[in-house]
């Protein structure tokens, strides 16, 4: 094999993974704040209507990426002010939202199929992405940047900030965080209302980046594939970020395998049915919770109060 | 002046019936207006949705045959809800009692005796069990969230579903169009008005709730599911075991949907396509939680959302919104019963602020 | 606030009853209703587009004499039914079921109406009542291999598709033979993505196909996305079921495009005839159901001329594909040399031809 062909097939493959691991990273902060939110799906359909229809009136995808955040963010408000003022059941006010967002997000792209909107350009010169081994690292969209720059500082705001700290807090131990006086609600809202907006902008990369235009459930289910990274990276950050690339990996060795790339030195490879490639990453999803759960010791739990609501007892 | 919650002595029984009625009605004004806000005709959508179906005679059959697996689901979600066990699996059952009908079916052939459809009734109540096994086994066992693993599973369901019809169960006759052969006549089920297309699944639909409404209210067990879902350590000291309502609670939930998914396979599709699962195991939790968690509850709302379904459809004829957009209707019923939920348990009251900041 | 509430929960109320009178009482309408089941958005640009560009004509040759009916993002599945059903109680005299997954749903509701008749594309089965239509889309794929295997540098194709049903297994076969006309070495890489709509699948799998040594790709699966990465690129490709040169400028050699106006206005006319029968009609190029869109600027002039002969070979007969010899993926000679594939082994097809390179 030769550079250029590997280095194709790992732009492939970061296409394939990008939009996953920005909507992963969204909520994961969400369920690192003690909150699930089954809602990401409808979240990135309202994201990446949201960001094509401002694109097409603006003519600007920079300002379509802040609208996709916004509308991510806007969705998720709907279910944060259900779980978090009136304590309602936050599995059901999730799917809700998945529903409601599917819908919705098909209801306002119907005046939107089949428009066509400008696209980003590149953020380098161009001669710097001439060269293979150059377009490496510089032949991407904008938002692949992006989402490689929130890993870091992510974990760094988890890590290391006294804002994060917080987080965290609340997420394992809400009656402890709010007899201290921090304010669970109030850092649940902002938590809540990051996972949309990353999740918008996961939605946007379909509408606006890899294949520019509006159709209906045009994420095709990549919501569902970024709740089971979250869970297959035990949340933490870096395994994130490893997981949605060996998730982004697989997606991308079937249709590699599918395309005969292998000839017939892999025969195996080629007979194993889509559907066990479609299957693998929640699979291995149920196989690592089992992990987590069943062991202590493999460095990954889930936030204490998870899914829990939060009724100080005064 | 602020609102503040006041808790009450005792739920409110008024409050637990007024606010799924309330959540309906709110949801058609809501519609209304912001279908009228986004440029299409609001009442004349929200009158197709919530009520041509209820007032075209000739839709109510429809109504009945996609309320029955909104009924039957649901009735079983409502046991694990009810003990605190969150399967959100329902859907991956539902197909996995299709498709171990689907087996039995073919298994015996196209000349098999009519009574073959009892075994294939079964194998759907067991083929969904079984599916629901999976998490039960990992919670009790690992103590693994029920919640992700149920969810998973869907997802794999769905990929097993695509394989078995796109290979060893596809109809030899059906040019590789990835189904399975249609059922032979005598392996659907009876339709029970002739000229329409209401099945005896309807019939079980309608029967069901009050089997589970006997079952929770008289019975031991029932009386365990709800100790265990209200008061956990009582549930403890009283001897129930939390092990046994995990068991319980996801298998019912799994065989309820597994037996949803054989009758809906053989009263209405007739073969299982890839368009198989059509979201009824993710819908039913919404009808779960419009009906309370209660058997004849889950009756009612089951037919309220069938009917969103079909005046869905009936507003995809006459305005021509997107079959989807029944889904925010759905939505937005859920949204306000999950919100109204707190009227139950507090009271509202205005009072004045102290201070004089008004 | 709650006065406005009130008027329009009473206007809602008003109208219900009203409608419940509209549903009894018979419209005083003689023209004929013509209802069309649509898969898709009519604005996909591509599948239910074309039908519904079909829908169109029947409108404009006979709009004097009949009205149509449409339902849009018909699910393949069991909720077909009521709606096939619905467009027959609003007295629709013929119903168009625009899709393959619809033929199960077709028939049962034929059944209940045996006064209305029913057509129903892509499918096999037929009634009394009901009658097949398809479109020989291989026709077109015979013209874009021409180009393709003429046009490549590589010789290497690339075909995505979505299952291995006869439809396309026709056109992969139809591409890769005509492609082999023109550059006998020229191979064809296939990837069915078990799916006939997943946009970012599609882009993943061009771009594969692309890094495999394609430098032109085909697609059979329903949206532009895999034209809109070929031009990213700056390769070529093909629409599919319509004009898609607004997606991919420059990568849009030109498209088959699905024109059912003909065949719809023709069945329409023969309700209005009272000449309706059930049959099963396979047109092409020659009926004009499938046309080739405009070629783009990029296609050199031997290139159209030689494209151009294929399409005028189709329509006086002369041009057949499917003319042997043909060898199956494994070398063994399926048709013999001279002979001609019948329609119905046509339709049922279910082998690749040598030079095609898939997986299974």
């Amino acid at each position: 094999m030769s550079p250029e062909f590997i280095i194709a097939a790992i732009v492939t493959i970061v296409g394939l993974t990008t939009p996953i691991l920005l909507a992963g990273l969204g909520e994961l902060v969400t369920e690192k704040s003690g909150v699930l939110n089954l809602g990401v799906e409808g979240m990135m359909l309202m994201g990446a209507i949201a960001g094509f229809a401002i694109t097409a009136f603006t003519f600007n995808p920079w300002l379509g990426v802040l609208g996709a955040a916004a509308g991510g963010a806007l969705s998720s408000m709907l279910f944060a002010v259900l779980v978090l003022q009136l304590n309602s059941n936050q599995v059901a006010t999730g799917l809700a939202l998945s529903i409601f967002g599917t819908g919705l997000s098909s209801l306002i792209g119907n005046a939107f199929t089949g428009r066509i909107v400008p696209q980003f350009g590149s953020i380098f010169p161009a001669a710097l992405a001439k060269d293979p081994i150059w377009k490496l690292v510089f032949g991407y969209s904008p938002l692949v940047y992006f989402a490689l720059a929130m890993i870091p500082l992510t974990a760094w705001f988890l890590k290391s900030t006294r804002a994060g700290l917080i987080l965290r807090a609340v997420g394992e131990n809400d009656h402890s965080a709010h007899s201290i006086g921090y304010s669970v609600t109030g850092v649940r809202y902002a938590a809540i209302a990051f996972g949309g907006a990353m999740a918008g902008i996961g939605g946007a990369y379909f509408s606006m980046v890899i294949t520019p235009m509006w159709a209906e459930k045009m994420t095709a289910g990549r919501g569902w594939i970024a709740l089971a990274l979250v869970v297959f990276a035990g949340w933490r950050t870096g395994r994130l970020l490893a997981g949605a690339y060996f998730f982004g990996f697989l997606m991308w060795l079937e249709l590699f395998a599918k395309a005969n790339g292998f000839g017939n030195s892999l025969p195996f490879l080629q007979d194993i049915p889509s559907q066990v490639w479609a299957a693998m990453p929640y699979v291995m999803t149920i196989a690592a919770l089992t992990l987590i759960s069943s062991r202590g010791n493999v460095g990954a739990s889930a936030p204490a109060c998870l899914g829990k609501p939060f009724l100080p007892s005064t | 002046m602020r609102l503040k919650l006041e808790k009450r002595p005792a739920p409110s029984t008024f409050m637990l019936i007024a606010t799924p009625i309330a959540s309906v009605l709110l949801t058609m004004l809501i519609g209304v207006i912001v279908f009228d806000a986004i440029g299409i005709a609001g009442e004349r959508a929200v009158i197709d949705i919530f009520l041509t179906p209820i007032l075209a005679s000739y839709k109510w059959q429809d109504v009945a045959v996609k309320a029955a697996p909104l009924i039957i689901i649901a009735l079983g979600l409502s046991i694990g809800n009810r003990a605190q066990i969150w399967n959100i699996g329902a859907e991956g059952q539902y197909v996995l009692g299709a498709l171990a009908a689907a087996g039995v079916g073919i298994a015996a052939g196209p000349d098999a005796s009519s009574l073959t459809l009892i075994p294939m009734i079964l194998a759907g109540i067991l083929g969904g069990a079984a599916w629901a096994a999976i998490p039960a086994f990992l919670k009790t066992r690992w103590d693994v969230n029920e919640i992700l693993s149920s969810l998973m599973l869907t997802y794999v369901s769905f990929q097993v579903l695509g394989y078995l019809v796109g290979g060893p169960w596809q109809d030899p006759n059906g040019r590789n169009f990835p189904a399975t052969a249609p059922l032979p006549e005598q392996l659907t089920l009876p339709i029970l008005f002739q000229g329409t297309t209401v099945h005896l699944g309807v019939a079980i639909a309608l029967i069901l709730p009050f089997v589970f409404w006997l079952v929770m209210s008289r019975s031991v067990f029932g009386f365990q599911i709800r100790v265990v879902g209200s008061a956990p350590h009582a549930a403890r000291h009283g001897g129930f075991d939390a092990k046994q309502t995990i068991w319980a609670a996801l298998l019912i939930g799994g065989g309820m949907a597994g037996l949803a998914g054989a009758l809906e396979f053989t009263g209405s599709l007739k073969a299982v396509n890839l368009g198989f699962p059509s979201g009824y195991g993710f819908t039913a939790i919404i009808v779960a939680f419009l009906g309370r968690l209660h058997p004849i509850g889950c009756l009612i709302a089951g037919f309220v959302l069938a009917v969103t379904y079909v005046g869905g459809q009936v507003a995809q004829t006459t305005v021509h919104i997107p079959n989807a957009t029944a889904g925010i209707f759905q939505a937005m019923m859920l949204f306000f019963i999950l919100a109204s939920d707190i009227l139950i348990r507090y009271r509202v009251r205005i009072v004045k602020a102290k201070g004089a900041h008004a | 606030m709650t006065t406005l509430n009130r008027r329009s929960l009473m206007k809602a109320a008003g109208a219900a009853a009203t409608l419940s009178l509209v549903g009894t009482a018979a419209r005083a309408e003689d023209k004929i209703k013509i209802g069309f089941i649509f898969l898709g958005p009519i604005g996909d640009y591509g599948w239910t587009w074309a039908h519904n560009k079909g829908r169109e004509a029947v409108d404009a040759a006979l709009g004097d004499k009949v009205e149509t009916l449409y339902v849009e993002n018909v699910a393949e599945d069991a909720s077909a039914i009521p709606l096939i059903r619905d467009l027959a109680n609003q007295g629709c005299k013929l119903i168009f079921t625009c899709s393959y997954g619809y033929m199960e749903q077709t028939l049962t509701v034929a059944k209940e109406f045996p006064d209305v008749k029913f057509e129903h594309c892509t499918g096999f089965k037929r009634a009394d009542n009901v009658a097949t239509y398809n479109s020989k889309f291989h026709e077109g794929r015979a013209v874009l291999g021409t180009i393709a295997g003429k046009m490549s540098k590589s010789g290497t194709l690339g075909y995505l598709g979505s299952y291995k049903v006869p439809e396309v297994v026709l056109g992969v076969n139809a591409f890769a033979l005509a492609a082999q006309k023109q550059n006998p070495a020229a191979t064809v890489k296939l990837v069915l993505i078990d799916s006939w709509f997943d946009p970012p699948k599609e882009a993943a799998a061009t771009e594969t196909l692309i890094n495999l040594g394609c430098d032109i790709v085909t697609t059979h699966t329903d949206s532009p996305g895999p034209l809109q990465i070929l031009e990213q690129k700056g390769l070529y490709g093909f629409g599919q079921g319509a004009d898609m040169s607004a997606f991919a400028p420059t990568a849009h050699l030109t498209a088959i495009e699905d024109i059912w106006g003909p065949y719809y206005v023709q069945r329409a006319q023969a309700i209005v005839d009272g000449t309706w029968s059930s049959t099963d009609t396979w047109d092409g190029m020659k009926e004009g159901t499938v046309v080739i869109a405009p070629y783009n600027a990029a296609v050199p002039a031997d290139v159209v001329a030689l494209a151009d002969a294929v399409q005028a070979g189709y329509k006086d007969g002369s041009y057949d594909i499917f003319t042997g010899p043909i060898f199956d993926q494994d070398g063994n000679e399926k048709v013999k040399a001279g002979e001609i594939m019948t329609l119905e082994q046509l339709a049922s097809i279910d082998w690749f031809v040598k030079g095609v390179e898939s997986a299974s």
